[in-house]
């Protein structure tokens, strides 16, 4: 070619010298590199093998918390109260989320979260780990998990998470003895073993959920799991399952329960009903309830205030919490108390001219009938609610032996049912009144006391209980709420043991007595009940009235009930069982602001009681079902009805 | 038998006659072919189990066989009268991409309605060739004034490349012109020279780089700084090969590739997944292959006749090579992440074809290396 020719000095010889010696030193570069390759490889692969292998096991393995299934709760014949059902939650784990606060921002956009959502997350997100998923929002509904769906790969570390959510299908009948699960939060953390709890979402907040809340709960499980770069998990490698949890069979009744809810609409008040041979609890009502559903998706802000605020104190247990001076339900135990310690015989009579004065004193202490009943036995005294048999009687036995009687029938102390938060209300004493108020104790008290009045103050519940216990004559096994837990893996089931109520039995006609006064109340001629009670019934009940003073009247004061504002007027309350030789059923009743005991309350009781015994065939039955005639309980309680006494 | 030929199709016809006279370099051929061969298997797992993928990059390989065997048949003196067009056409192309090219951030691309093309890899072929084009007829050593030229011929694309952005292939462009002056004999102390100045330049360069280039590089000195971001990938790159440890997870069994924690796992990362599934052991067969295939290239270079054959026979070899360090040392963390793809085996057409093209030009320098004749 032209160019080439154009250099005629050049030396191909010499030139391809040179390219040999710069090709054979770029050969030597290469292989020099190459070296250095392999050696580095070499350093990663086999030097720092372990720890890369690590790193990769850490990036594709990850450990999760498995839930257990929370324990369904029914009641004694396998009615279901508390039930799961399946739902979704969006979850977050914060140390895959790059900016929290914009990702929780975009997730507001695709579907509400309120502020609440918002608060309750960023408390739970600084109890857990940062690797921990914490839930954002709970019961999805299908159109917001399916707008998710569509969005998800913009949320890496988001999740929809299928879950089990509680469901009390009775709703309102059974708030006040269920209780409800509301979301884990901070502070039930502090309470709680963590761990066990790492992919709980829910906890008993009140009632059986929260007492049982450690047989309900179940144990955790976990699972090693594969996962990919988006934290979204590809198979199982290693899987310990969760546990579930306990289902309870709890002693209610739901029929008598909607029934007594029923008897009680339109008042304040409560119901408890008690089988007086096992201790078991049949019904617990306190009215006005609430819906218990609310409370677990997280109850809003609203709804809350308004429970709160309303002055029927809906969440107010009254059954377990509230505090009602007894009034007249008292004096049969007062009467018992005298019989058994020999104070009074029994065929002791009293000559009522319509008051009772202290020696010494002036102040009257007036019968409710005005001139009186004229002479009257201990039955007639219970019958016609006697006050002034019972001032002389509560006179004569002092008010420590009054307490120290009374205490073995539960009163002044817990009856220690598996619900939390109950009151003890008061029985008072020289004791008691020295260390609570630091004053004497006055006779005139004890006169009060005599007829329920005064310092003293019970539950419901005490009242149910020590009706229960003249029922059984003296001995019947503590209120209880739990008859038997079954382990849903096993299905071995479980009965936990039983405290009893032991009062010692001098003379069992005192005993005898005393019912039969109970059931003069009802069926007796000057009865006080016995105009309120309704058509006659197969089988005989015992039972007494008693009026709570809202507000004392001054002497010579005239209670009119029509003149009295309706928050002032008396609490109505009444205690009964029945039948009177073989009890089923043991109830107390309190309307507040009922006015008279007999007249509102004990249409109630009956109420009650007609559920749970029926038209008088289901009498025959009722003996065997106390003793177990579903075929899927086994042999809890008492065995047989009561030997006849008397 | 030749009477058979003749009714065949036409395409089979053709391999029949070149399977008659093949004029390749039937060891070189085969050590390619190896290595193709293991990327094809490596593609298939970091693809995930994908057989389109592999298919697609089947076909790219036998058109690129294919290219490879025709240029195996014309002659270098033949080539080396087409370079100066090639070059002007390499060009224009690229301007044409600066203007009217797509792709993701960068533009590099241009497309052609069948096959989408990267203009900046014709250039790797072209700038060596129009270097040693231009080297042909003069007196070696070359002059200051050659060596100007020749820095112009190779700064105009190498700068046009940097600008799309595409650092990588502008480095190895512009390592190629340097292949060229090196083995042309330029003198060790201009070699120095260059060598000081591209030092002096680095921070010239480093004010033009990109916001990205530049964490990239200070990421290879600290990825931890940064393990979520822009340190991911080297992390997750190391992760897989020191995983792999010496016998590798096994085919298929690579966790950092198949759950996708390795990014870019089938095209510039495709070595830390062969890495994590055969291990070192792998690793040092493939690298023994590269180096047989370098050091085979740089023979046949070295056997050349003339000085365009020989130089641009050793600049393909080398630039080969850079290819084969600079991902191999992203991999490993040693240099910073360069988009440069592993050659033969890291999916991608246009650099696969423009590789397998110049080793059939090395091919064509050694079957005419017996019939050249210095002019």
């Amino acid at each position: 070619m032209r160019r080439s020719n154009s250099k005629p000095l050049r030396d191909a010889v010499r030139e391809n010298q040179v390219f040999r010696s710069r090709a054979l030193t770029g050969l030597v570069l290469v292989g020099l590199a190459f070296c250095i390759l392999v050696a580095r490889f070499t350093w990663l692969q086999v030097f720092q093998h372990e720890e890369f292998t690590t790193r990769s096991e850490d990036n594709r393995v990850k450990l999760r918390a498995l839930a257990p299934n929370r324990g369904l709760i029914y009641d004694r014949k396998g009615r279901i109260l508390a039930d799961n059902r399946p739902a979704y939650r969006l979850e977050v784990i914060p140390e895959q989320v790059e900016d929290l606060d914009l990702t929780l921002a975009e997730l507001g956009a695709l579907f509400p979260i309120s502020e609440d959502d918002l608060e309750r997350f960023q408390k739970l997100k600084k109890a857990r780990h940062s690797f921990q998923s914490v839930p954002v929002r709970f019961r999805l509904t299908e159109s917001e998990v399916a707008r998710f769906a569509i969005d998800r790969h913009r949320f890496p570390g988001v999740d929809i998470v299928p879950y089990q959510t509680r469901v009390y299908p009775m709703g309102p009948e059974f708030a006040h003895v269920l209780g409800y699960v509301g979301r884990l939060d901070a502070e039930d953390l502090k309470r709680v073993d963590a761990s066990r709890y790492s992919a709980t979402a829910h906890i008993g907040k009140t009632g059986i959920e929260s007492y049982y809340e450690s047989e309900l709960h179940g144990d955790v499980g976990h699972e090693r799991v594969e996962i990919n770069v988006q934290g979204r998990v590809l198979g199982s490698l290693e899987r310990e399952p969760p546990a579930s949890g306990k289902n309870l069979y709890l002693t209610i009744d739901a029929e008598l329960q909607q029934v007594a809810m029923q008897a009680l609409s339109g008042y304040t008040g409560a119901i408890v009903a008690v089988e007086p041979l096992t201790g078991d609890l049949l019904a617990l009502v306190s009215a006005p309830s609430f819906d218990p559903n609310q409370f677990i998706g997280g109850v809003s802000r609203e709804n809350y205030q308004t429970l709160i605020s309303s002055p029927d104190r809906p969440l107010f247990n009254r059954a377990l919490q509230g505090g009602y001076e007894p009034g007249s339900t008292l004096k049969p135990y007062i009467a018992l108390a005298g019989l058994e310690s020999g104070t009074i015989p029994l065929s002791h009579t009293v000559f009522s001219s319509g008051f009772f004065q202290l020696p010494g004193q002036d102040r009257r202490y007036r019968d409710w009938k005005r001139g009186g009943h004229g002479s009257v036995d201990v039955v007639g005294a219970i019958e016609q609610s006697v006050n002034v048999f019972f001032y002389q009687l509560a006179y004569d036995l002092g008010i420590n032996s009054i307490h120290d009687y009374l205490a073995q029938f539960g009163f002044g102390q817990p009856t220690g049912i598996d619900l939390r938060g109950e009151s003890s209300g008061i029985l008072p004493s020289t004791q008691w009144k020295r260390q609570v108020h630091g004053l004497p104790w006055y006779p005139g008290e004890t006169v009060i006391t005599g007829i329920g009045q005064g310092f003293t103050v019970t539950t419901p519940l005490q009242l149910a209980q020590a009706a229960a216990v003249i029922a059984a004559r003296g001995h019947s096994p503590r209120i209880h709420l739990l008859d038997r837990l079954q382990d849903p893996a096993s299905g071995d089931w479980e009965a936990p043991t039983r405290q009893e109520l032991n009062v010692p039995i001098v003379d069992n006609r005192n005993w005898e007595a005393v019912i039969q006064g109970m059931a003069r109340v009802i069926h007796g001629e000057r009865g006080t009940a016995r105009p309120y009670w309704g058509n006659a019934s197969p089988y005989q009940f015992a039972g007494k009235s008693g009026t709570a003073q809202v507000y004392g009247l001054e002497e010579g004061e005239e209670y009119v009930e029509e003149e009295v504002a309706t928050h002032l007027r008396h609490h109505a309350l009444f205690i009964a069982f029945a039948p009177v030789e073989s009890p089923q059923i043991a109830v107390s009743v309190v309307v507040e602001h009922g006015g008279g005991g007999a007249r509102v309350a004990a249409p109630i009781a009956r109420r009650v009681i007609d559920a749970y015994l029926g038209d008088g065939s289901a009498l025959s039955m009722a003996g065997t079902e106390a003793a177990g005639s579903d075929p899927a309980r086994p042999n809890v309680g008492a065995g047989s009805v009561s030997e006849p006494s008397g | 038998m030749s009477i058979q030929v003749k009714k065949l199709p036409l395409p089979f016809q053709m391999l029949a006659y070149f399977a008659r006279r093949p004029m390749v370099d039937g060891p070189l051929l085969a050590a390619v072919a190896c290595v193709a061969a293991l990327g094809l298997a490596v593609l298939y797992s970091a693809s995930g189990s994908d057989t389109a993928s592999v298919v697609k990059q089947s076909i790219r390989l036998a058109a690129g066989f294919t290219a490879l065997l025709v240029l195996a048949r014309i002659p270098p003196q033949q080539l080396r009268l087409w370079t100066p067009m090639l070059y002007c056409v390499g060009l224009v192309l690229l301007l044409v991409v600066a203007f009217l090219g797509e792709g993701r951030g960068a533009q590099r691309w241009l497309d052609l309605g069948v096959v989408r093309f990267q203009p900046a890899e014709l250039l790797k072929l072209t700038v060596p060739m129009m270097l040693a084009w231009y080297l042909h007829g003069r007196a070696l050593p070359p002059s200051l004034r050659d060596l100007a030229v020749c820095l112009i011929l190779v700064a105009v694309p190498a700068v046009l490349i940097a600008r799309q952005p595409d650092l990588g292939t502008a480095l190895l462009v512009g390592s190629s012109g340097l292949f060229v002056l090196f083995l042309a004999g330029l003198s060790w102390r201009l070699v120095a020279g260059l060598g000081a100045a591209a030092l002096a330049l680095t921070p010239v360069l480093w004010h033009f780089m990109h916001d990205y280039q530049r964490s990239r590089v200070m990421m290879m000195f600290n990825p931890e700084a940064d393990p979520l971001g822009r340190g991911w990938n080297i992390i997750q790159s190391k992760i897989a090969v020191g995983s792999g440890g010496l016998y590798g997870k096994g085919w298929l069994n690579g966790t950092q590739a198949h759950l996708e924690f390795l990014p870019e796992r089938s095209t510039d990362f495709i070595l830390a997944v062969y890495a994590e599934e055969f291990g070192l052991l792998g690793v040092v067969l493939l690298f023994a292959l590269y180096f047989y295939i370098v050091s085979r290239c740089l023979g046949i270079a070295m056997q050349a006749k003339d000085t365009y054959s020989r130089l641009l026979a050793g600049t393909l070899s080398l630039t080969f090579f850079v290819y084969v360090i600079v991902n191999s040392g992203m991999i490993s963390g040693l240099l910073p992440v360069v988009g440069v793809p592993l050659p033969l085996v890291s999916y991608g057409g246009t650099s696969l074809v423009s590789l397998l093209a110049a080793f059939g030009m090395i091919m064509s320098v050694h079957s005419h290396r017996r019939f050249l004749k210095e002019r």
